[in-house]
């Protein structure tokens, strides 16, 4: 689960331009279900998901992981809830890197390389051997139907395939919360609603997925569990339904 | 530990693949970087090469050499004083030398002339080094032509020739007979060009010199040690100024190194961003980045020395001989023996590689701490 | 002034890092006062990069200082014929007053820029940055001194001029000189050696008692501290001598040459590594009970320990081996 309290995002703070993106949002995100943040460009949206995915710190505020702990190499005092906004990058890097898988608006690929190598790229930093990384890359590249392209660089690829090895990327350090940043905006709705169907599958599995999107195929989709609205920075309504 | 070593591991391999994947952007780098290397590796090796030489030639010097002065300039040394000089206790031989410079019109080269000691075989056979031989195209048993101070011909021939072993130092010489170098540059009776002083014990070399400056104020004793200390300290000298004069060069790659490590190209840029939103740490694309200069220096370098290697001891080191040889001979061609020892690579290793590095660090730092959030803002 | 390649090469070593240093050093500076671990505010964010920054420019100080001490060493000992008496390194140190000083404070800066790097890592793997304070106060007290180091260097070497009569490695390192080598040298070789040993003996106790229960430390620090201090008097008073087989040869540099197959570098890697180990362990202890590091650094010291214990331990073996073996025997 997590937990957000309070929290706070500005840019530029001190100067005359200063622009707080996220307002004050306290928030409980469920395990195991699908929660869809839903808001007008300009909302905090892609913010507020750098934050709890340990990408940015909050100005401000406090965010809380429960039942991470165990998979982490340090220990807070006791607690089984890590309270991640005032650590280092180093150990909010651990944690993001065991705890999250991102998928891109843009997919963001590495051009130049291949999709096999693509979807290893995570595991590099990590110190796991690579044949074990590149097994665990191999299957999931099968799972999603896209084995044959292994070694194609990913400039070649289709937009549906380019999004299935985002997918796949964001699963090889077995994460167990997938966060994605308007996964469909680049979609058509036939491919959109192919990534909902994956989206539910991964729920299946026991994954937590954080969406931010703006499209109806995702937030009207009858497989999530949760619909968070944002406007300004705040959050203006969250309703489950279930 | 083994985690350790399979993160490095995995990150150089990414490292040369995204290397490769830019060769034409890194190309002009590496094209930089191993011009100044072959550059300062040439200056390195020529000059190391000409202190081994000359460490060659006084090698079979004499302890000691006096001199006579006349009006602050070398005269003869009458052979008189060789007698008195060999009574100082712990000098165990004197001997008288001739020798001097013969100037040939035919090609403008100087040559060495040296009388050679009266016991070889024939008076009007001679030695001559490689490069008057090559010079003048002579073989062993062919007869060379020099004119006297009379320009009366005085006809040697040709008894050996001085294997190239160490071209440099005798390459120029000719050792011909005392009777022939009397007809050639007719010196007065009983004078020598110095006397060359063996001493029993080294130690003593000194105060064997202080007793000839006194017994004859005119004298100028030399110790081999002063020369080889002069020769080392001149070709270092040299070797330190024409450093200067590349150090602008030097420079200018470092900062142009500089340049390249700070304006990466968005395509890299998005690059970083990318793998620092999908887990990588700051310390991991430090590491990337250091793995990126330890692979482009350590290719300049390499490259760089065995194209030096080749410049300096394959082709005679063109680019340098007029700034550094600084005979006053004219060589035709000579051969460097090559040498090449650790200590050499390591101060050029320091001289290129170490500034390259502190040269990138900041820019690999602020590559490396780009936000991992911007790769949501693409 | 002596315009050679390595000469220069040295200089601008020293440059570098004396510039890497103050740049480091005037961030610590800013760390010191302006660091707020609360705040997520835009400076302390931009802060914390600079830790980034300062332990890259840490490192490369590190190595740079390692690979140009050797530089240094081979340098002078490679310009020992322009000076006459010089035989070797030790003869070109002596030319003027700056050149051993030069080389300590090289020594000691390398010892304490390994020490700033074990700091920092223990640092680092704390997740409330606990020993920050402390990690760029020890850099306030190295960046003088590294610029100290280039200005003795300078020093040094802008009043080397060839030919003035120096003593050589036979004289300096010899019974009849005086000064403080020359008082290392004429050490008595037996209770040299007894010191030699029982350092050698309470360090390794220490260390094992140390890694074991935990417990003592400080002791284990200031004697693997000590005994670094008495080995390198070893070397000068005893341990060469076994190595070159000559009684009165003292000189510590020729070590580093081929005649003795570079065993030098090998026996000063050891005795390095395992002094910033066992200062670094020492260093560390107060630091034992942080609440962030309180599994910590107990397991970085046990570490630090066994890398002292296996470094001396070889150093201590290699001396013993060559004592037994020499041809020569001290009375
Ligand atoms: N680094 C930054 N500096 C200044 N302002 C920023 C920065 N990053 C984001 N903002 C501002 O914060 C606000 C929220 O941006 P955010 O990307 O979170 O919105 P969003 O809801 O994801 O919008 P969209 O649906 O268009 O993706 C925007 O007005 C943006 O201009
Ligand atoms: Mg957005």
């Amino acid at each position: 689960m997590i937990e957000l309290s309070n929290l706070t995002k500005s840019f530029n703070s001190g100067q005359p331009n200063q622009f707080t993106a996220v307002d004050n949002v306290t928030l409980a995100i469920n395990p195991q279900q699908i929660t869809v943040l839903k808001g007008p460009s300009g909302s905090g949206k892609t913010s507020l998901l750098s934050m709890i995915g340990c990408m940015a710190r909050p100005t401000s505020g406090r965010i809380f992981l429960r039942g991470v702990a165990a998979a982490l190499p340090f220990r807070q005092d006791g607690a089984d809830a890590v309270e991640i906004t005032s650590l280092p990058e180093r150990f909010l890097n651990e944690i993001r890197r065991s705890t999250f898988g991102f998928i891109f608006q843009q997919f963001n690929l590495v051009k130049g390389i291949s999709v096999l190598e693509n979807v290893m790229l995570p595991a590099y930093p990590t110190g796991e051997g690579r044949a074990e990384f590149r097994a665990r890359a191999v299957s999931l590249l099968e799972q999603f139907s896209i084995a044959r392209l292994a070694s194609q660089r990913v400039e070649l690829l289709s937009g549906g395939e380019l999004q299935r090895v985002a997918i796949a990327r964001a699963l090889i350090n077995n994460p167990s919360i997938i966060i994605a940043d308007e996964p469909t905006a680049h979609l058509d709705s036939k491919l959109s609603h192919e990534f909902m169907e994956i989206v539910g599958r991964l729920k299946g599995e026991g994954k937590s997925v954080l969406i931010a999107s703006h499209d109806p195929i995702v937030f009207d989709s009858p497989l999530i569990d949760t619909l968070v609205e944002m406007r300004d920075g705040a959050i203006v309504a969250s309703r489950s339904c279930r | 530990m083994k985690r350790a070593i399979e993160r490095h591991l995995n990150i150089l391999e990414f490292t040369l693949a995204s290397l490769l994947r830019r060769k034409a952007k890194n190309f002009s780098l590496l094209a930089m970087y191993l011009m100044v290397v072959f550059m300062l590796a040439s200056l390195q090796f020529f000059v190391t090469a000409l202190k081994r030489e000359a460490a060659i030639i006084l090698d079979d010097a004499p302890d000691m050499v006096v001199q006579r002065l006349t009006a602050g300039r070398q005269d003869l040394v009458p052979t008189g004083h060789a007698a008195e000089i060999a009574r100082i206790r712990g000098v165990t031989a004197v001997r008288p030398r001739l020798w001097g410079y013969y100037y040939d019109a035919l090609n403008g080269a100087n040559y060495t002339v040296m009388a050679g000691d009266d016991t070889s075989a024939k008076t009007e056979s001679a030695s001559i080094g490689s490069g008057v031989a090559k010079a003048r195209n002579l073989a062993v048993g062919d007869l060379l032509p020099l004119i006297g101070y009379d320009k009366a011909p005085v006809m040697v021939e040709i008894g050996t020739i001085f294997p190239s072993g160490s071209d440099l130092i005798a390459a120029d010489l000719i050792i011909i007979s005392p009777a022939n170098f009397q007809r050639l540059f007719n010196l007065p009776g009983g004078q020598a060009t110095d006397l060359a002083v063996t001493v029993r014990n080294p130690k003593e070399l000194a105060t064997v010199a202080a007793k000839i400056a006194e017994l004859f104020p005119g004298s100028r004793p030399i110790l081999k040690s002063e020369i080889q200390r002069t020769y080392q300290s001149v070709f270092d000298w040299r070797g330190g100024m024409t450093l200067m004069i590349l150090a602008s060069a030097l420079l200018s790659f470092i900062i142009f190194a500089w340049d390249k490590a700070t304006g990466l190209s968005a395509e890299e840029r998005k690059e970083i961003g990318i793998l620092k939103s999908i887990g990588w740490e700051t310390s991991d694309v430090l590491l990337l980045k250091f793995w990126e200069g330890i692979v482009i220096s350590l290719t300049a370098f390499l490259l760089g020395t065995i194209l030096a290697y080749g410049h300096v001891f394959f082709l005679s080191a063109p680019l340098f001989v007029q700034a550094l040889k600084g005979w006053s001979v004219i060589y035709p061609r000579f051969q460097l023996v090559p040498v090449v020892d650790a200590y050499q690579l390591a101060v050029l290793f320091f001289l290129t590689v170490v500034p390259y590095t502190t040269a990138t660090i900041i820019p690999c730092w602020r590559a490396a701490t780009t936000d991992p959030d911007a790769a949501m803002r693409y | 002034m002596i315009l050679q390649p390595a000469v220069l090469a040295l200089l601008l070593i020293a440059l570098l890092v004396a510039g890497m240093g103050i740049y480091a050093g005037y961030y610590g500076m800013r760390i010191l006062g302006q660091w707020d671990p609360a705040s997520g505010s835009e400076g302390q964010l931009e802060l914390e990069r600079r830790t980034y920054l300062v332990s890259t420019i840490m490192s490369y100080i590190l190595s740079f200082e390692l690979m140009s001490l050797f530089l240094f060493i081979y340098t002078a000992d490679e310009l020992h014929p322009l000076f006459t008496g010089a035989m070797c390194a030790a003869g070109t140190l002596a030319v003027n007053s700056f050149g051993y000083p030069a080389l300590i404070i090289k020594v000691v800066n390398f010892l304490l820029a390994g020490v700033w790097l074990i700091v920092n890592y223990a640092d680092n793997r704390g997740y409330d940055y606990p020993l920050i304070k402390v990690k760029y106060e020890l850099l306030n007290l190295l960046v003088p001194l590294l610029v100290l180091e280039g200005v003795l260097l300078f020093a040094y070497f802008a009043g080397v001029k060839p030919d003035i009569i120096t003593s050589c490695c036979g004289s300096l390192f010899s019974h009849e000189s005086s000064g403080f080598s020359g008082d290392l040298a004429m050490l008595p070789h037996l209770p040299m050696q007894i010191a030699f040993f029982s350092g050698m003996a309470v360090t390794g106790a220490s260390g094992l008692f140390f890694y074991i229960r935990g417990r003592a430390g400080y002791l284990f620090s200031i004697s693997s501290t000590v005994t670094f201090l008495v080995a390198v008097a070893s070397v000068l008073s005893f341990i060469c001598l076994y190595f070159y087989e000559l009684p009165t040869h003292h000189c510590p540099f020729c070590l580093l040459q081929k005649e003795y197959g570079y065993i030098g570098y090998f026996l000063y890697a050891t005795l390095f590594g395992g002094v910033v180990a066992g200062i670094g362990t020492g260093v560390l202890m107060p630091f034992r009970k942080v609440g962030s590091l309180i599994r910590i650094i107990p397991a970085i010291q046990r570490r630090l320990v066994l890398v002292t214990l296996c470094c001396y331990l070889l150093f201590t073996l290699i001396t013993g081996w060559k004592m037994v073996f020499s041809a020569l025997t001290l009375g």
